[in-house]
């Protein structure tokens, strides 16, 4: 099952500072989907390499919006890309999905 | 302590910026989206502290450090702790943060900082107080335990066991705990429920390890790092 995404950890580093917060969000919703665009057009063109950075770079959103086990599954299809194995990759775009959807409501 | 950022990321940057915001001892002079700006402003600036990424495109953070004749203290943060390793090269490197970086891990690298003395650039020596050996509590005493006397730590519900040359200690701890506590160069996390002393490997096959007579699994996302920890013929 596909973890939630949640804002737990930015509340933890917030510290009740809600103009944070709302910049971080502001941050993800902003720079999300210009990702998830690069990591498909690599994608497509088979440039696995760079496909692997952006995975790197979404990597971090995935652990600040609280996804644990969807961190270690970005990290695994990270290096699986660099090898040319795609087996992680529905997996990896359920996450994607999720986040985009979280992100949406807030 | 007057500190700069590095890091490519905003988000990263930010969430330093907020962390540093809240403590003390820290003033934040600076934050660099790239290593070639930073450089830039370290010539002509001098600071206490530097937070760096590693993994930036075109020059890493092992880069700009190479270009730094009399680096200050620099924590490293980073999302990948395969680079932790080649951290230990460098005597101005007090600490290193995995991404996302917690209010409780940060604290512990400036407590670091704050009694860390970076050893003049010439000398590869790295002066800090060098532990060997780690407490715990069993049945109300504080056992000492070496760690070149560990083979492997493993999780069993809410204890971990410490199983060592000549005995076995349950504690009621978690691995992450413990993790925190190790040397890195000596040990590492290979499964979910393990940690191996990494000096202690008899063998390795595709997917497990043998420490003394235990074989231990190896998960595939801890593999390439066990994989860079060996001198491979």
């Amino acid at each position: 099952m596909i973890e939630k995404p949640n804002l737990n950890y930015l509340k933890e580093i917030s510290g009740g500072d809600v103009i944070f917060e709302k910049k971080m969000i502001e941050i993800v919703k902003k720079e999300l989907p210009e990702e998830i665009k690069s990591y498909e057009n690599f994608l497509n063109a088979h440039n696995f390499k760079q496909a692997a950075e952006i995975v790197h770079k979404i990597k971090h959103k995935i652990s600040i919006l609280g996804l644990e086990k969807s961190y270690q599954t970005a990290i695994d299809f990270e290096e699986d890309l660099k090898r040319q194995e795609l087996t992680l990759q529905l997996e990896f775009e359920q996450i994607l999905n999720s986040m985009v959807n979280f992100v949406k409501d807030l | 302590m007057k500190s700069i950022i590095i890091d490519d990321e905003e988000m990263a940057r930010a969430i330093l910026e907020q962390l540093i915001s809240k403590t003390k001892e820290l003033s934040l002079i600076e934050s660099f989206s790239n290593a070639i700006e930073a450089i830039k402003f370290l010539n002509q600036n001098s600071v206490d502290l530097i937070f760096l990424d590693i993994h930036m495109p075109t020059f890493t953070g092992f880069d700009l450090l190479q270009t730094l004749k009399n680096p200050p203290k620099v924590i490293l943060t980073t999302s990948d702790k395969n680079f932790a390793i080649e951290a230990f090269e460098y005597n101005c490197i007090v600490d290193y943060l995995v991404k996302p970086v917690t209010q409780e891990r940060f604290d512990k690298a400036i407590l670091k900082a704050k009694s860390f003395n970076v050893v003049s650039s010439n000398s590869k020596k790295v002066e800090k107080d060098i532990i060997d050996e780690l407490y715990v509590n069993i049945d109300r005493r504080l056992v000492k335990i070496n760690f070149a006397t560990i083979n492997l730590i493993e999780a069993k519900g809410d204890y971990i066991q410490i199983k060592t040359d000549s005995k076995n200690y349950t504690v009621h701890s978690t691995l992450k705990k413990i993790e925190d506590k190790l040397p890195y160069e000596l040990f590492l996390k290979v499964h979910r429920s393990f940690i191996i002393n990494t000096t202690k490997i008899v063998d390795i096959e595709d997917n497990s390890v043998l420490i003394g007579n235990n074989v231990i699994p190896v998960s595939r996302s801890n593999r390439p790092e066990l994989m860079k920890r060996l001198n491979l013929l």
